[in-house]
């Protein structure tokens, strides 16, 4: 499973009382073929400077044209987020560095294209969405000497302007997660449906997805505390970490009578910590104006219309069916992998066949991690050995051998594997009469269980199978010793 | 044979006709180049190698009976904010010396596919910044019709070009009237067509919301012929107006009669009463062709010269802030980056652009953006509110375009604010995203021209136009 597991892994609760108050504000580049405002490809990884033309390098007289592409996708982004998508204008944000070429970003500002979205996460947590913005995404330096990687102390510094110009949406979310948890499942739920809506490739590894967490601590029902902002989140699992430091780093400053400053702040995942970057006092002026060079960006409704239309079923929507389906939690883990690796077709597939839907969503989340959305393995194969298995043919030791050997071959008649192998569940009478042996040869064992010492159990269920040659159910045997026991 | 300063309907006509050929059109030029640009210095570039390369292939073209285009063998002379691939664009500064373009403005492959010959490129105030071309890193340019005054600016080596013979036609960028003034000044017809009528695509920007590219020539119908070659939709440029180039060759003998005219009721102080006296004959001229004359106001036009001097340097400190040293032009080496910007800009930029520099970011920073930049923005929505009623009365309005004529070299360079109301009729105009022009309507003190100033509603192009070729007539 990829980093973008949403299996709960529960953040240790805040000391005297505390809560956090968490915003993310998460950029990620568009998959769009050309650049937001020029005809050079969007690619990553080619060699440096190779996707670049006059706008992507602020030549004199250069001006950037629309990517129509890039709107659309933030618009399919926008509505997956259940934002309202208005009538919107780009500023000019001016900084110099070196890897900004014009020395100003093309960014949406006080009238961004998606504005008042939500998302849902589990228990019924609904995290607002401020705005998802497009913007143009910098080139990328490289500084070489010194020692941290950084500008400061190096000996020169190389820039890349392939990124330069690359679309990006910033999706800002409210301030409404208050946990590292909802942060990264809201994280990783974003993710699920930037792919899904086909927005994004959303690799964090690659940058195409980056997060910036705001943090500030109070005391339940009071104004929300001084926030730092943390930069350098690079992965789901840095995003929980970064955030239950910094809460905590914030509890022991006011927790000893100090203040919080507002500041940007540098997560070093090596040192699980974070560094002030700089203060509020350090920030640039900005100094945003209106970008002359671009018109009222004013999508027609008829064109988002038919944007919402070709919206695939979003992950929640998906999760839900396959609860519905197999009567599993839809907030159980493996709901939400085999919906995150785009099984959940396959899943369907195994129960038109006849299969036994519950079944299929543990084979598959075992058996095909490593398959992706269409396993080559025949649903109805699969539906087979899970009718197998359900109607005791097999025990379910045997059924995952089964179903070992189907993976490793990509595909196979279960029935044939299961009598190839001698498969075959005994019947209960003859799992009976192996009960009443075990016991007669382990009466020391028999006794500490009827004591209640749930531990012998093993070695009479082991005595068995293995006098079943393994043909025994596992479960028939334990049901049969604990009937024994009750009587 | 073609007299000395044909116009380009003549000269175009002649070639096409072999009465002439490019070539020997182009030498004319070029000679009188050799004689008189040492004291004028109307150029930073002179293309003689290109531009006879250019000239021969127009004369293969029309010997092998292709189809030329309407500017075939035409002389042009281009400002040197306007790229042009693998040719030195330099705006004038040090901090773009020896840059060549990898790319042609959308004006410039117009010229070019209308067969026009360039002869090269021509000085200006340093980023378009200043009103008489003495703001150039490489020296000023002088008026060819007394070289002991300015030609106006900032497009002012593109007047001086065509006023002294160097080219049959230029094109100049007009931000708050680099292409009127120095039309004025030199005696030439200019025009600053409707913003997004021509592509700003591969103009140096210095306003991008004021900036415009128009032709200087000698004749209203020369500019008419140059606009409908340079204007009309560009895909590559995001503020280029959807609407087909409107034709204007075919307007001009259409008249002004039963035309309204707009005066201004309030006359700004600061007119020399020669410049005025040519205005009341202007509208006794349009009066007699049928024209009649209405009084209108523009309460708002007081504020315009100041509102253009935050909404101008406020986009030029944003625009010019991509001279940095790190990927073209000039750098001063020093030993970190940030040293470097300020050690490449300070050496890179001259005085006036430096002053607009600080003045456009100062009037954006947060605390002040409200108090400039903020109000200049609505000051611009007033002065359209006041046109937008003006023109309710009139169909075009006349004012001076400069309030004097050409002044001598170092005479307004010590005190800024007297150059820049050099520009007090032409702002408003630019502010308003409107039209306007300027046609030369006889002489005024020194014996030098004075231009009257047409100025028209957004797109009403065909209008102005048709009240300029009857100044002409009349003039």
């Amino acid at each position: 499973m990829s980093n973008a597991s949403s299996a709960p892994q529960h953040s240790t609760e805040l000391p005297n009382g505390w809560e956090m108050v968490v915003g993310l504000e998460v950029h990620v580049e568009l998959d769009t073929k050309t650049k937001l405002f020029s005809a050079s490809p969007n690619r990553f990884g080619d060699e440096p400077n190779t996707n670049i033309d006059p706008v992507t390098l602020g030549l004199p007289g250069a001006l950037p044209v629309l990517n129509k592409q890039a709107v659309e996708l933030a618009i399919r982004l926008g509505l997956a987020l259940n934002c309202t998508v208005q009538p919107s204008t780009f500023h000019r944000k001016n900084y110099f560095y070196q890897d900004m070429p014009k020395a100003y970003q093309i960014s949406q500002y006080d009238q961004p294209i998606n504005i008042d979205g939500f998302m849902m996460l589990p228990g019924d947590v609904r995290i607002g969405i401020e705005r998802a913005h497009l913007e143009e995404d910098t080139g990328k330096s490289t500084h070489i000497g010194g020692t941290s990687g950084r500008i400061h102390g190096s000996d020169y510094s190389l820039v890349d302007f392939n990124r330069a110009g690359v679309p990006l949406v910033e999706i800002v979310s409210r301030p409404d997660i208050r946990n590292s948890d909802q942060a990264r499942q809201y994280v990783a739920e974003l993710r699920s449906i930037l792919l899904a809506v086909g927005a994004s490739d959303a690799k964090m590894e690659e940058g195409s997805m980056r997060c910036d967490v705001n943090v500030s601590v109070r005391k339940p029902g009071a104004e929300f505390g001084t926030r730092c902002e943390i930069k350098n989140v690079n992965s789901i699992r840095a995003v929980g970490k970064a955030i239950d430091y910094e809460a905590r780093r914030q509890i022991d400053v006011l927790e000893s009578g100090g203040t919080i400053r507002q500041e940007t702040r540098h997560w070093d995942d090596s040192e699980g910590r974070t560094h002030t970057l700089r203060t509020k006092e350090d920030a640039d002026d900005y100094r945003y104006f209106l970008e002359p060079d671009l018109v009222l960006l004013d999508p027609d409704q008829e064109w988002i219309e038919s944007i919402r239309a070709s919206l695939p079923m979003l992950p929640a929507a998906r999760r839900a069916q396959l609860a519905t389906l197999t009567g599993a939690n839809k907030e159980s883990e493996s709901v939400y992998v085999i919906v995150e690796r785009g099984q959940d077709d396959y899943v369907s597939a195994v129960a038109q066949a006849g299969g036994d839907a519950a079944r299929a969503l543990v084979y598959v989340q075992q058996a095909f991690a490593e398959e992706g959305a269409t396993p080559k393995v025949a649903a109805s194969d699969i539906a087979t050995l899970t009718q197998m298995e359900r109607d005791a043919k097999i025990t379910a030791t045997q059924a995952k051998t089964i179903l070992s050997e189907m993976v490793a071959n990509g595909g196979g008649d279960p029935v044939a594997i299961a009598s190839a192998k001698g498969f075959e569940a005994l019947d209960t009478s003859a799992v009976e009469a192996m009960v009443d042996a075990a016991i007669a040869q382990q009466a020391d064992a028999w006794a500490k269980y009827c004591a209640g010492e749930e531990k012998a159990m093993g070695a009479l269920v082991g005595a068995i199978m293995k006098a079943s040659q393994g043909k025994a159910d596992g479960k028939v045997v334990t049901a049969i010793l604990q009937a024994r026991r009750a009587k | 044979m073609t007299k000395p300063f044909a116009t380009v309907v003549d000269i175009a006509a002649d070639i096409a006709a072999g009465k002439t050929s490019a070539v020997e059109v182009l030498e004319q030029h070029l000679a009188r180049i050799t004689e008189r640009e040492s004291d004028i210095h109307a150029f930073n570039l002179v293309t003689t190698e290109q531009a006879r390369a250019t000239a021969q292939q127009v004369d293969a073209d029309i010997k092998a009976g292709k189809p030329v285009g309407p500017l075939a063998g035409v002389p042009v002379a281009l400002k040197d904010n306007m790229c042009t691939r693998g040719i030195e664009t330099t705006c004038s500064s040090k901090i773009l010396e020896g840059w060549k373009p990898p790319y042609d403005a959308t004006v410039v492959t117009r010229l070019q596919q209308a067969g026009a010959v360039m002869v090269g490129k021509t000085n200006l105030d340093e980023f378009a910044m200043g009103s008489s071309t003495e703001n150039s890193a490489f020296g000023p340019t002088k008026n060819p019709l007394d070289t002991s005054r300015v030609p106006g600016g900032s497009s002012g080596g593109s007047a001086a070009a065509v006023a002294a013979g160097f080219a049959a036609a230029s094109l100049g960028s007009d931000t708050g009237g680099s292409i009127r003034q120095p039309a004025s000044l030199c005696g030439l017809v200019g025009v600053k067509p409707t913003y997004g009528l021509v592509s700003r695509q591969g103009i140096v920007a210095f306003a991008s919301s004021l900036d415009q590219v128009g032709p200087f020539t000698h004749t209203v119908a020369d500019a008419a012929l140059m606009m409908e070659v340079i204007g009309g939709h560009d895909p590559l440029d995001s503020t280029s107006l959807p609407q087909p180039m409107p034709s204007l060759t075919s307007v001009l003998g259409q008249g002004v009669k039963g035309m309204r005219i707009g005066r201004l009721a309030d006359m700004p102080d600061g007119c020399e009463p020669e410049v005025l006296a040519r205005m009341d004959a202007a509208y006794v001229a349009l009066q007699a062709a049928g024209a009649t004359i209405v009084d209108i106001a523009l309460p708002s036009l007081s504020y315009c010269l100041t509102a253009y001097y935050l909404v101008a340097p406020a986009e030029a400190s944003s625009n010019l802030a991509r001279y940095d040293g790190v990927r073209y032009g000039m750098r001063v080496e020093t030993g970190d980056l940030h040293s470097m910007y300020g050690a490449t800009r300070a050496a890179g930029f001259g005085a006036e652009v430096k002053r607009r520099i600080m003045l456009g970011t100062y009037a954006l920073s947060a605390g002040y953006f409200d108090a400039y930049y903020g109000k200049a923005l609505k000051v611009r929505r007033l002065i359209a509110n006041d046109f937008a009623a003006a023109y309710e009365k009139c169909d075009v309005i006349l004012t001076p375009t400069s309030p004097t004529v050409a002044f001598p070299l170092g005479d307004k360079t010590s005190d800024p604010l007297t150059m820049y109301l050099c520009d007090i009729f032409t702002i408003p105009t630019n502010l308003a995203g409107h039209a306007a022009m300027s046609v030369p309507f006889g002489t005024g003190a020194h014996n030098m021209p004075v231009g009257v100033q047409v100025l028209a509603p957004a797109l009403g192009e065909q209008t102005m136009f048709r009240v300029a070729a009857e100044l002409e007539r009349a003039s």
